[in-house]
């Protein structure tokens, strides 16, 4: 049974904190298809479309009839567990620093045996349910737990190193003045988050949120603007070695597109916000970040970028503001190779329109704050990397992958 | 170097004794409050700075920044084109402005203790004309400065003063503005809040009417001063110069005063 982690102590101020290492991050192109799911937090395998056998690993022609047209279709997540092992010398860095490790050999119920991480609860000849999942390098492997979980799981040592579990770590929420903002400080205070810090720009202007925000048990406030490089400099000089989790929420929308409201000054502030402030905010609490990514077994983990829906596809009634979130997402993708080495995980949510003043002209379906960020905080759970949180967004997503022109020409309400 | 002339006189009182150089400016820097609008109105863009270089790779000679935020940041002038009510006027803007009207006399009058007691306080004619029995008129073409001690006050929040009804700071009264104009010629007005007008003048029966009545008339207002306590009620002299911005409806200044200290 897996025993209940210990929270973390105090570290020993002589000791050389662990570096962080990656395990083996070489894949073929056929297997970043893997990846592709496993950011989204599907279970899916390629599928051979003439013969319907499923395929793993991935591979460019059918095993068992040589077509070609593999597609990726989700598949039964359920197995037995054939054979297990336990790893006691590894030449690889990353295992070494990680040893013994769990591997085990399943027989899925989709059709093949793939070899997997084991979660300590896992017996020989019992059920198991497989996941694939993102590892430390952001490469897909396959993940094994008992079909019925224990009431430790997440605590299990080896699903920590492929999850975000906010559990004992240290958060820090970028803007506390917003309603998700402060769903986001009560999602982490839930889901046992050791400390919250919780920033707010222009003190002197507070905001219902924000009251509230700050009478949660646990949570500290700090300023922070990210329009302002000194500001941000100064809280990271102060929390840049504490914080495990990032959570960038920085909000500024104003409805208009370009040719109907040029706006330099509007259109400005929104990239001043979203986009200098993600850099602002990258520069400088990332190399810490980075640095922490394999301190213990509370080490930081995770970035996460509040990002609009828009930022994949432009609506121009929030014309410059999905600019402006597109251009926040390019720089996240950026964000994400640069951490990479560190282990650290960049979790972009794509958000449809909140249920918030500035989006009160927009018809519903509107999303409730405190459901976007219990979202995020599963997504975290589960170590996902993109995540479409609502109806407009999944929507966004699909008709995108299907036919980009259709949701151009269609998307403005 | 000659002696008696009218500015050998005055140097060597600023670097002899005689005369004292005080600075009214508050330091700009990022975290200087600038107004509130509505948030569906354009904002002011606050004080910001990013570094050029500092010795190092990208200028391994010299220390400087870029620097961004409104006309109307810390410690500035307003022109009379701010205003709708000045927007016709001629030679309105900040670069076109007669230059020696950026040096006028002071007038300093003290509500730091009402100030104290009632944020909303506002100065009235009454209390000025209390003032003036004390002091002496105010003389044409003078600036009246309303002393409130507000500059002193270094936390935003409690400087800002905001609650859900708006702003609480102290200002003018809205009668006591015309009577400046027609009875006293006052060049401006000047304080120590982030506008020349009350926290909640946006009430007045014409709102902002420090804005819309100096402005109106051709005159200039000064807010956002500090050290007002370290000058004289009559005697002092401003010098109050913007930037010589293009049309520019205001900018920051650094406002000096010269005290006579003996």
């Amino acid at each position: 049974m897996t025993a209940p982690l210990p929270p973390p102590r105090k570290k020993d101020p002589v000791e050389r904190t662990r570096q962080p290492t990656l395990p083996p991050g070489n894949r073929s192109r056929e297997a970043q298809g893997l990846t592709a799911m496993a950011a989204v937090g599907r279970f899916a395998l390629q599928v051979c479309a003439g013969c319907r056998q499923v395929q793993y690993p991935p591979r460019q022609v059918c095993a068992h009839c040589l077509g070609d047209d593999l597609p990726w279709r989700d598949v039964a997540a359920g197995g037995r567990l054939l054979a297990e092992t336990n790893v006691h010398a590894a030449n690889d860095l990353f295992f070494r620093d990680r040893l013994p490790w769990r591997l085990g050999l399943v027989q899925s119920d989709a059709g093949p045996s793939v070899v997997a991480h084991l979660a300590e609860d896992c017996r020989q000849g019992e059920r198991v349910r497989l996941s694939l999942d993102l590892d430390r390098s952001g490469h897909a492997v396959m993940n094994a737990q008992p079909e019925e979980p224990g009431p430790n799981l997440e605590d299990d040592v080896q699903l920590r190193e492929m999850t975000m579990n906010p559990k004992d770590r240290r958060v820090l929420i970028v803007n506390g003045k917003t309603a998700l903002g402060l769903a986001l400080a009560q999602a982490f205070k839930t889901a046992g988050a050791r400390e919250i810090f919780v920033g707010h720009a222009e003190p002197w202007k507070t905001s219902p949120a924000l009251e509230a925000v700050r009478k949660i048990d646990g949570v500290t406030l700090f300023p922070l603007d990210v329009t302002d490089t000194d500001s941000v400099q100064e809280l990271a000089s102060v929390l840049g070695g504490k914080v495990e989790i990032m959570v960038n929420n920085s909000y500024h929308l104003r409805p208009g597109g370009a040719v109907d409201r040029m706006d330099m000054n509007l259109s400005r502030e929104e990239m001043d916000i979203h986009y200098f402030g993600l850099l602002r905010l990258a520069g400088t609490f990332g190399p810490a970040m980075r640095g922490r990514g394999a301190d213990g077994d509370h080490g930081a983990c995770a970035w996460v970028n509040v990002l609009s829906a828009y930022a994949q596809i432009n609506n121009p009634t929030f014309g410059t503001y999905s600019a402006s979130q597109a251009a926040a997402r390019s720089l996240a993708q950026c964000l994400r190779a640069e951490l990479a080495p560190g282990g650290i995980r960049v979790l972009n949510t794509f958000v449809g329109p909140l249920d918030d003043e500035w989006h009160q002209m927009v018809p519903p379906p509107k999303l409730p704050p405190n459901m976007v960020a219990g979202r995020i905080v599963d997504a975290l759970k589960k170590g996902l990397e993109d995540l479409a949180v609502g109806a407009v967004a999944e929507e966004i997503a699909e008709r995108l992958a299907e036919n980009p022109k259709e949701i151009e020409r269609e998307i403005k309400s | 170097m000659t002696t008696g002339g009218l500015l050998n006189q005055l140097m060597g009182g600023i670097l002899g004794s005689g005369i004292q150089v005080v600075d009214l400016t508050m330091t700009l820097q990022p975290d200087v409050p600038t107004i509130v609008m509505p948030p569906e109105f354009g904002q002011s863009w606050p004080f910001r700075m990013e570094e050029i270089s500092r010795y190092d790779h990208r200028g391994p000679f010299c220390y400087w920044n870029n620097l961004s935020c409104g006309e109307h940041t810390g410690t500035h002038f307003d022109a009379p084109i701010h205003w709708v009510s000045g927007k016709d006027l001629p030679e309105n803007a900040t670069d076109t402005i007669p230059v020696e009207k950026f040096l006028a006399h002071a007038c300093v009058v003290d509500c730091s203790a009402p100030a104290a007691a009632d944020p909303d306080y506002l100065l009235t004619q009454e209390a000025v004309e209390d003032w003036e029995a004390a002091n002496g008129k105010i003389p044409p073409r003078s600036w009246l400065l309303m002393r409130t001690d507000w500059s002193l006050k270094r936390d935003p929040v409690a400087y800002m003063n905001m609650a859900e009804d708006g702003a609480h700071t102290p200002g003018p009264h809205e009668d006591l503005i015309p009577w400046l104009i027609e009875e006293r010629d006052v060049i401006g007005f000047g304080c120590e809040a982030v506008g020349t007008d009350a926290g909640q003048a946006g009430h007045a029966n014409v709102p902002y009417p420090c804005h819309y009545h100096m402005h109106g008339n051709n005159r200039f207002g000064l807010p956002a001063l500090t050290n007002l306590d370290a000058l004289p009620p009559q005697g002092a002299v401003l010098i109050t110069p913007p930037l010589k911005i293009r049309q520019g409806s205001g900018s920051p200044a650094r406002v000096l005063a010269l005290v006579e200290t003996t």
